[in-house]
């Protein structure tokens, strides 16, 4: 049937994805380096600034949306047994955004798009920059509608029936993505596009920070709902136990979607073109929307507790010991849900409002992602990634240690970097720089840390390696007979059999969303035309 | 407008979602986590509600819009009325411009523990600033006036660093600032321009 298909649109997606990975991780060794000015013949502010630029835009946008189709499209065929409507559209979306991915490298690697992944205007990138990365974003909804159309048929095959959580939590992916990208979309199309063209001579850059901020936030859910998805539906099952909660899993993911959205203003509590009445409000929402992380984090350990204690461990902390640690699923959610604890931390110090002021664009603030999105996040895509690669191929993982060793060096390589480069960022260290010039005795205390930094990344840069090869070896390894294993989804501890509508779909959230979008936004974004503003040409860098 | 039969239904639905939403099991205990980390946002949020409407504690947010080609022609922000001024009343004022690569002027001198209002602009693109160990920070966005209110407790001289990307000099861009005993301090002999918050 057409299961070779799906599996074979899946493997294109994710190689795409660690492709641009693996890439970048190169980059961002050089990067440490560089700023450090351990090595002089290195120092270019030039070729730094290019390279920051490469390395964002391919581990936010290219790592990210590649992975989250490809993952998508084998849970929605696999989880509702259903095959793939129009596998030639979603091939047709995949060639958009890869055609969108090397319209944009052109400008990034020349020198000619060193405008960092955020394209702040007024400083302008090469039109094809932003050409290039709205076909990505084209092609990402190609992937939206495919989910959405899936999700729908089955609702109507099986009336009352609830969907499987997988496909829940990936359609919510999906409507959260149509409207996270909504912001830049409009940013791009009627700011950026007209000024790079010469169709129009000035933009306002608080209105392009203002729609920007509408993307900015939402979009860290769009990357982290994959592995919040392998949280509540592989990890419990890989881990020998159940899940404990199916309906609050799917009350976790609405909560994420409909409050993650309206509340990107905690990117601009420093900015002045916005009043401090509408940060206050987004700053509220930004609260809310840490319940559902603590929620997946309280149903994960459950889950992780009932399988222990499946597997014989005993007393309080004992069943911990009793985990399946070599099983790659498992220490990858130990390890992730760690550096949730600590990122999860410093998250609430930066959603502080004024505190923020303390940390904002400093050093705190790449360190905070690194840890929250290059951990957290990543690590369980690399735990996915080793779960459906034998799956997917049809062979068994070309080496199941050396995944191990790869997902501990991540993590110890993830400590080594962001650890120090949080100091720096409380030592007044601003963020983007390419090398430390202020002639200023403070920092001289900046130092030794930049030093730790590039140790950790080299520790992170040869995990990468390890993981790149590990995947390719059991590509390229000799198919083998009768090897069979079957994507396994993990049963909830009690059954669930039917659920209140609410739970089971989205057009009511979607209502709720559109309320609260205009209640946080409309006014915000209105003000630019009722204001006397004055735009900005547009600057080189 | 007949309101009646739309608030039945609303009432009705209402009613309904009410319903529903008891009606999932939710283990007893995951209740009582979810109420905790209610309890700890609400925390947070009930800290930053005073500290904001009680104790003035706020972001920079004036929405105040100026023109960033013709800063030379604005009289607030022409060159001869840049750095620190005080009014009759003792109330003291920054006003800075931020250009690639520096902040004008260059070297400022301001008394310890008293409170201080900057107002920032830019004459090209996007920046940000941020001195180091102190809540002075904003960013400075072209087409608007950037305004922060703050008193530096410790005397000393610090760096005044651009922190959001400007282009390639961006790590070039840094001025200084003296923060000097409040005693020895001696207002600047400038008299006091119309525009900021003394005029509000
Ligand atoms: C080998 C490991 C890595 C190293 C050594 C590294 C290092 C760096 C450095 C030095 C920067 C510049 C930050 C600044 O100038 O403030 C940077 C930026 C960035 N990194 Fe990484 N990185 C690594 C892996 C990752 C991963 C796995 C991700 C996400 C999946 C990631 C996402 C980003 C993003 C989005 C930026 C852009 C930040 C900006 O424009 O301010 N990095 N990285
Ligand atoms: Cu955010
Ligand atoms: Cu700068």
């Amino acid at each position: 049937m057409n299961d070779a298909a799906v599996r074979k649109l899946a493997l294109g997606h994710l190689w795409v994805a660690f492709g641009a990975f693996i890439l970048a991780c190169f980059m961002g060794e050089y990067q440490v380096l560089e700023r450090s000015g351990l090595i002089d013949a290195l120092e270019s502010s030039s070729v730094y600034f290019a390279s920051v630029s490469t390395h964002g835009v391919l581990m936010a946008f290219v790592l990210t949306t590649f992975f989250i189709m490809g993952f998508g499209y084998y849970i929605a065929t696999t989880s509702l047994k259903q095959p793939l409507w129009n596998q030639p559209l979603a091939w047709g979306g995949f060639w958009v955004a890869v055609a969108g991915v090397v319209l944009a490298a052109i400008p990034l690697l020349t020198g000619n798009a060193s405008v960092l992944y955020t394209f702040y205007p007024p400083i302008q990138a090469h039109v094809v920059f932003y050409i290039g990365a709205t076909l990505l974003i084209v092609g990402s909804w190609v992937w939206c509608l495919i989910m959405i159309v899936m999700f729908s048929r089955w609702k109507q095959a099986n009336p009352g029936q609830p969907v499987p959580l997988a496909m829940f939590a990936t359609t919510a992916n999906a409507l959260l993505w149509l409207w996270t990208s909504a912001g830049v979309a409009l940013e791009v199309l009627f700011q950026l596009i007209p000024l790079a063209l010469g169709w129009i001579d000035s933009i306002d850059p608080g209105l392009a920070r203002t729609l920007f901020a509408w993307t900015l936030h939402p979009i860290v859910y769009f990357w982290l709902i994959p592995a919040y998805t392998a949280f509540y539906v592989f990890v419990p099952k890989q881990a020998g136990g159940f899940l404990f909660s199916d309906e609050v899993a799917r009350a976790a993911f609405i909560i994420l979607v409909v409050f993650g959205l309206p509340i990107g203003f905690h990117h601009l509590y420093m900015d002045p073109e916005q009043a401090a009445g509408w940060k206050l409000l987004h700053g509220f929402g930004t609260f809310v929307v840490s319940l559902p992380t603590f929620v997946t984090g309280f149903t994960v350990i459950a889950s992780l507790e009932i399988a222990g204690r499946l597997r014989g461990g005993k007393g309080l902390f004992g069943w911990i010991g009793s985990l399946p640690w070599t099983n790659s699923m498992v220490l990858a959610v130990i390890l992730s849900l760690l550096m949730l604890i600590f990122g999860g931390f410093g998250g609430l110090v930066n959603a502080s409002y004024a505190m923020n002021a303390m940390v904002h664009n400093t050093a705190w603030v790449p360190g905070h992602f690194h840890l929250i999105f290059a951990g957290t996040t990543v690590i369980m895509y690399f735990a996915v990634a080793y779960y459906l690669w034998p799956i997917l191929l049809k062979k068994p993982l070309f080496s199941r240690e050396m995944a191990l060793v790869q997902l501990w060096t991540w993590f110890i390589g993830m400590t080594i970097l962001t650890t120090p480069w949080h100091i720096l960022g409380l030592l007044g260290q601003p963020r983007r720089i390419s090398s430390v010039v202020y002639n200023n005795l403070l920092t001289l205390s900046w130092d030794p840390y930049e030093l730790a930094m590039i140790v950790g990344g080299l520790v992170l840069l040869g995990s990468a390696c390890l993981f790149i090869y590990n995947l390719a070896k059991t590509q390229l390894s000799p198919v083998q007979d009768g090897f069979v294993q079957e994507i396994e989804y993990a049963e909830p501890l009690h059954a669930v059999t039917s659920l209140p509508e609410y739970l089971n779909d989205f057009k009511l959230w979607n209502k709720v969303i559109a309320v609260l979008m205009f209640i946080s936004f409309g006014v915000p974004i209105l003000q630019f035309f009722f204001i006397d503003t004055f735009g900005s040409s547009a600057w080189g860098y | 407008m007949e309101t009646g039969p739309i608030k039945q239904k609303l009432e009705q639905q209402w009613q309904d979602l009410s319903l529903q939403l008891r009606a999932i099991p939710i283990n007893p205990l995951e209740r009582k986590w979810a109420t905790i980390a209610l309890l700890i946002a609400a925390l947070f949020i009930g800290i930053i509600m005073i500290d904001a409407l009680v104790h003035g504690i706020n972001a920079p947010s004036n929405v105040e819009t100026i023109d960033s080609a013709r800063l030379h022609l604005s009289e607030e922000f022409a060159e001869d009325n840049l750095g620190v001024q005080t009014d009759g009343s003792g109330l003291i004022t920054v006003r800075m411009v931020a250009g690639r690569y520096s902040f004008f002027p260059k070297h400022i001198d301001v008394p310890a523990e008293t409170p201080v209002t900057f107002r920032w602009v830019s004459l090209d693109v996007l920046h940000g600033v941020h001195i180091p160990m102190t809540n002075m920070s904003t960013m400075i966005v072209p087409g608007y006036v950037a305004q922060v209110t703050t008193t530096f407790p410790k005397p000393g001289d610090y760096p005044v660093l651009c922190n959001e990307y400007c282009g390639l000099g961006h790590n070039h861009m840094w001025s200084n600032i003296s923060v000097i005993a409040k005693e020895d301090w001696a207002a600047p002999v400038k008299s006091a321009i119309a525009g900021g918050p003394e005029n509000e």
